[in-house]
This record gives C-alpha cells, sequence and structure tokens, in this order.
C-alpha cells in the first residue's frame, strides 16, 4: 500500500478511536471518585510559597549538607 | 573546567562568525554574522571576567533577576512592536511614508514582518517566558532548574530577535508568514528553545508540590509544541553556508499545508495555549481566589490540545488543497469553539463573588476585558473558518481586524496585566506607582481596540462584498483600486486605534518605570535582595 493511502486510512480510523479514547479517559479520571480535595488543593496551591522556595524535605537536607550526612555515616 | 570549554565555543563562535561576515554573499547575512560575532564575544569576555568564581545558587531563593529582565524586555518590545504597527497603518493610508530616501529598507513589506515578529515573538514571547519562569517556580515551590541556563535562555532568545528584525529590514526573509527569520536564525532558535524545555521541564521535575498547576500543563504544551512546529516548518536547505538564502525542503500545496499547520498552530500554542498559562496563574492571583472548576480546566486543556492542532487547513480555503483537508480544517475549527470558551467560563467564574474589585481595581478589569475579548475571538475564528463565511472574509482585512482583536485585546491586555501584577513584587515595591495611569492605559487600550477592530470589521465586510459585486450582465463592478480607495477613512480610524494602544503602552512604561525609581521598598522579614 502506498505510504500517503497507508496514513491517511491509519489516521482516521484506528488513530481516531486511540486519541478519542484517551479523551473520554481524561474525563472519565477528572470525574474519579475523590479527586476533588486534590483538585481543591492544586487549584490553591497558587496561594503557596510566594516568596520562597518550600523548605526541602529532612531526608533531602540531610544528603545535601556534609556535616549531616558525616554524622549519620558514622553513627 | 566548564568554562574553559564555555570559552572555548565561544571564541571559535566569534572567530567563525567573523570570518562568516567576511564571505558573506549578502548584506543581511553579513550584518547578522556581525551581530553574532559581537554577541559571542562580549559572552566571551564576560564568562572569562567571572571565571572559576563559584556560582552562588541559593535553593532557598527563587530566581528571579532573569524574571525582571524579561519585564524590561517584554516592555521595550511592546513600545517598539506597537510603534512599527502605527506607522505601517498609516504607510497604509498614506503610501508616502514609504519614505524615499530610506527605500528599500523602510517600505511595507519589510516593515511588516517587523511589527508581527515584535509584537508576537519580542512582546508575546519575553512575556511568556518570563511568566513561566515566575509561574513554574511559584507553583513548584522550587528555583528554577539548570543555573544561569535561564540567562542563557533569556539573551539567546533576544538575540534570535535582533537576529530576525535585522534580517528582515535588510531583505533576509524565507517569505513564510510568521516564520520569516532565515535558516541560521532558525538553527539558533531551536538551541535557544531547547535549553527553554529543560529548564522548565527541570523544574518541573524537581518542584515541591505534589500537583503539576495547570497554567504548567499550558506552558508545557506551549513549548513543546513550538519546538516541533519550528523544525518542521523550517526543514529549509541553505543556497550556501554564506548566505542568508534558503529553499524550503516542501513544495507547493505540501509546503502551503506545513507552513499554515505551523501558522494557525502558532496561533494555538504560543498566543494560545501559552497565554492560558498566563491567565491561570494571573487572574485567580489578582482576583485572590482559586480557580473557579479545577475538572474543567483539565478537560479543556486536553480538548483544545487535541482540537487545535488540526485546525490549519482553514486558512488555505478555495485553494489547490483537497478538499477533504480544508473541510477537515474547518470542521475542528468549529469543534475548538468549546474548549476556546472553557477558560472563558472558567475565568469569568473565578470573578464571581469578586466582581467588586472591578471597581477599584484596574489590574482586574483589565484581566476581564482580556478574557472578553478572548471569548469574541475565539468566537469569531470558528465562524469565519466556515467555508461560506471565508469566502466572503478570506484576503480581506476582516482577517486582520480579527487576529488584533485577539492579539491586542486578549494577550496584549493579559500582558498587560500580568506586568502590573509583577513589577511591584519583583522589584520588592509596596504598590505600583500610579493607579490612575493604570486607568488611563486602560481606557485608551479599549477604546484603540474597539476602533481598530471594528474599522476592519466595515472595511472587511465592505471590501468582500465590492470584490464580488458583479452586474446584470455577469461583469464584476470593481477593479481592486476601487476598494482600495474606498478603504481609506477606516484605514485612518485604524491608524489612530493604534496611536491610543501605543499611548497606553507608553503610560504603562512610565508606570512602571516610577514604580521601580519612586515607590517606597516594601518591608520585608529577610532584608537581603535574592542572590542570583
Amino acid at each position: 500500500m502506498e505510504t500517503y493511502t497507508f496514513l491517511r486510512a491509519f489516521a482516521d480510523s484506528w488513530m481516531l478511536l486511540a486519541l478519542t479514547l484517551f479523551f473520554v479517559g481524561v474525563v472519565l479520571w477528572v470525574f474519579r471518585p475523590g479527586a476533588r480535595a486534590l483538585q481543591q488543593d492544586a487549584a490553591a496551591s497558587i496561594f503557596r510559597n510566594d516568596r520562597k522556595p518550600a523548605a526541602p524535605a529532612l531526608a533531602e537536607l540531610a544528603a545535601s549538607v556534609p556535616a549531616v550526612k558525616e554524622m549519620r555515616d558514622v553513627r | 573546567m566548564w568554562d574553559y570549554l564555555k570559552l572555548t565555543v565561544l571564541g571559535v563562535t566569534a572567530v567563525l562568525a567573523a570570518i562568516a561576515a567576511n564571505y558573506a554573499h549578502d548584506l543581511a547575512y553579513m550584518v547578522n554574522a556581525l551581530v553574532a560575532m559581537l554577541a559571542a564575544a562580549a559572552a566571551f569576555v564576560w564568562v572569562l571576567r567571572s571565571a572559576d568564581e563559584r556560582l552562588q545558587t541559593n535553593e532557598g531563593e527563587y530566581m528571579d533577576g532573569v524574571i525582571r529582565a524579561g519585564v524590561i524586555a517584554t516592555v521595550f518590545w511592546g513600545v517598539v512592536g506597537f510603534l512599527v504597527g502605527v506607522w505601517i497603518a498609516f504607510q497604509l493610508a498614506f503610501p508616502a511614508l514609504n519614505l524615499e530616501f530610506a527605500q528599500p529598507f523602510l517600505n511595507f513589506g519589510r516593515l511588516r514582518p517587523l511589527h508581527t515578529s515584535a509584537v508576537i515573538f519580542a512582546f508575546g514571547g519575553n512575556a511568556l517566558i518570563m511568566t513561566s519562569f515566575y509561574v513554574v517556580q511559584r507553583t513548584s515551590a522550587a528555583r528554577l532548574w539548570g543555573g544561569n541556563l535561564a540567562w542563557f535562555v533569556f539573551w539567546g532568545y533576544n538575540l534570535f530577535i535582533v537576529l530576525a528584525a535585522t534580517g528582515y529590514v535588510l531583505g533576509a526573509t524565507q517569505s513564510k508568514e510568521y516564520a520569516e527569520p532565515e535558516w541560521y536564525v532558525d538553527l539558533w532558535l531551536t538551541v535557544v528553545w531547547l535549553a527553554y524545555l529543560a529548564v522548565f521541564l527541570g523544574t518541573i521535575i524537581k518542584r515541591r508540590e505534589p500537583h503539576i498547576y495547570v497554567a504548567n500543563w499550558f506552558y508545557l504544551s506551549f513549548i513543546l509544541t513550538v519546538a516541533m512546529l519550528h523544525v518542521f516548518n523550517n526543514l529549509s536547505i541553505p543556497v550556501s553556508v554564506f548566505g542568508s538564502k534558503s529553499v524550503q525542503v516542501f513544495s507547493g500545496v505540501q509546503d502551503a499545508m506545513v507552513q499554515w499547520w505551523y501558522g494557525h498552530n502558532a496561533v494555538g500554542f504560543f498566543l494560545t495555549a501559552g497565554f492560558l498559562g498566563m491567565m491561570y496563574y494571573f487572574v485567580p492571583k489578582q482576583a485572590e481566589r482559586p480557580v473557579y472548576s479545577y475538572k474543567l480546566s483539565i478537560i479543556h486543556f486536553w480538548a483544545l490540545i487535541f482540537l487545535y492542532i488540526w485546525a490549519g487547513p482553514h486558512l488555505l480555503h478555495y485553494t489547490a488543497l483537497p478538499d477533504w483537508a480544508a473541510t477537515l480544517g474547518m470542521v475542528f475549527s468549529i469543534m475548538l469553539w468549546m474548549p476556546s470558551w472553557g477558560w472563558m467560563i472558567n475565568g469569568l467564574m473565578t470573578l464571581s463573588g469578586a466582581w467588586d474589585k472591578l471597581r477599584t481595581d484596574p489590574i482586574i478589569r483589565m484581566m476581564v476585558v482580556s478574557i472578553g475579548f478572548y471569548g469574541m475571538s475565539t468566537f469569531e475564528g470558528p465562524m469565519m473558518s466556515i467555508t461560506a463565511v471565508n469566502s466572503l472574509s478570506h484576503y480581506t482585512d476582516w482577517t486582520i481586524g480579527h487576529v488584533h482583536s485577539g492579539a491586542l485585546g486578549w494577550n496584549g491586555m493579559i500582558t498587560f496585566g500580568a506586568l502590573y501584577f509583577l513589577v511591584p513584587r519583583l522589584w520588592n515595591r509596596e504598590k505600583l506607582y500610579s493607579l490612575a495611569m493604570v486607568s488611563w492605559h486602560f481606557w485608551l487600550a479599549t477604546i484603540g481596540i474597539v476602533l481598530y477592530a471594528s474599522a476592519m470589521w466595515v472595511t472587511g465586510i465592505m471590501e468582500g462584498l465590492m470584490w464580488r459585486e458583479v452586474d446584470a450582465n455577469g461583469f464584476l463592478v470593481n477593479a481592486f483600486a476601487d476598494t482600495v480607495s474606498a478603504k481609506f477613512p477606516m484605514y485612518v480610524v485604524r491608524g489612530l486605534g493604534g496611536v491610543m494602544y501605543l499611548t497606553g503602552g507608553l503610560i504603562m512604561a512610565y508606570n512602571l518605570w516610577m514604580t521601580v525609581r519612586a515607590q517606597p521598598a516594601r518591608a520585608t522579614m529577610h532584608s537581603a535582595v535574592p542572590a542570583e
């Protein structure tokens, strides 16, 4: 089959179906039970951390500061 | 070690650019090569002077220096772009303004791409890059990834603009609308854009927030899609490495299709998705209320992404393009109406309960007008893509009116709103220098847009009707020149609208300048300026 004909037929059959199903999946995913709290948290995220980045988690901090790391290694 | 590598690359680049300038086949190439040489030499000196200094990056602070530079560049290019726009608007009304002594450099044909690139890529592009850096840091609660790579993006992107602008005036163009820069400028933009993608994505990857806020989805889709569009539309082979001329790889109708696939998605992903990212942050922020429906934002994001990419063929109705492709473009353009209005609904509903702010806050007013023009032009666009409507509107000034109601009304207004939001925060000022000036800017810009858009509707529809008017014997009634002289009054009105918009931009530039210069600094707990 010619490349053009193949791509043309593929685009308006299987690919169209795949993209449509993906989109339907997105809609179902958005309305999944329990999503509301997460979405409200995401929507409110713009009101946090306005001036400074969030403090790193303790484990991250330990990994980045050599002295702390040494202490941990000695122990 | 890294510094020595940088110095080598910059030094070699400067020498190669000098050689290229020496062997240049045309003026545009020579000037561009000299600009590249100077840029590489300046960067060389800068790297040399700061070599072996330990870069102090403070992960406890946001990287705001590059955003401040972006704010300055946005305002500067905005005013330049509006000024060139006003000039070429009056060139159309009064052709004598194609000044004889400045030929061929300052004629309409060369200034027009200068105007479009200055407002879309220089003003809009700098606004998108700087707001995306601001938004991605705040919503990821993390400093920008990549150290000084963000500065490379800023300077590299502005170098791209200077190369493109000088090239247009000196006659280098590949004659593709919104993709006029020649092959070497395209290659440079590709490098800068990949660095931009790396900075943005790197910051998202190291985020300290569990979610990727919806604005970042829009920004990311903008960066990715523009990279893809840019590469495919600019596939060309240079005639010589020492000349600006290149030949497109595609030809005929394929080339036209790829060009408008690019052209319309530049509107879709540069001017729509990117600016929606901006709106999804700054509108809720200024209104101090979270976005109305986060569910709707996700659904309309994916709908917009899936539909926009197909809408390009509607710019090629009644051409050699196959009918099925044109129909596909039209159908997808009409379907696009709904996801486009997803934001309008979301944006306006975000303000429900905060409408009183409209009375007191001219910045919110700007944002609301921006949403209004967004809704209007995303309705007008699908309507104009219908083949029957298009047969009247195509090739007329209606198209120009449509583009400007979107670009001035929506992209411009939200950018102004974002600038007024950002400057006091970035320079740590209590408040803006003058809210009255913001109001002046608001009214000048709004009335300017209304004058512009209505003049173009009138002249566009008149022109379309005059072109298709036939007498009883089936002969065309009007010559092309008849439509040109009939359009004169509307061209003057359009130019005056542009003058008002430009005046508003100048007032904004003064207001922001005085905010930084004359307003007292905001008292903060930590008085130190953020480390860069």
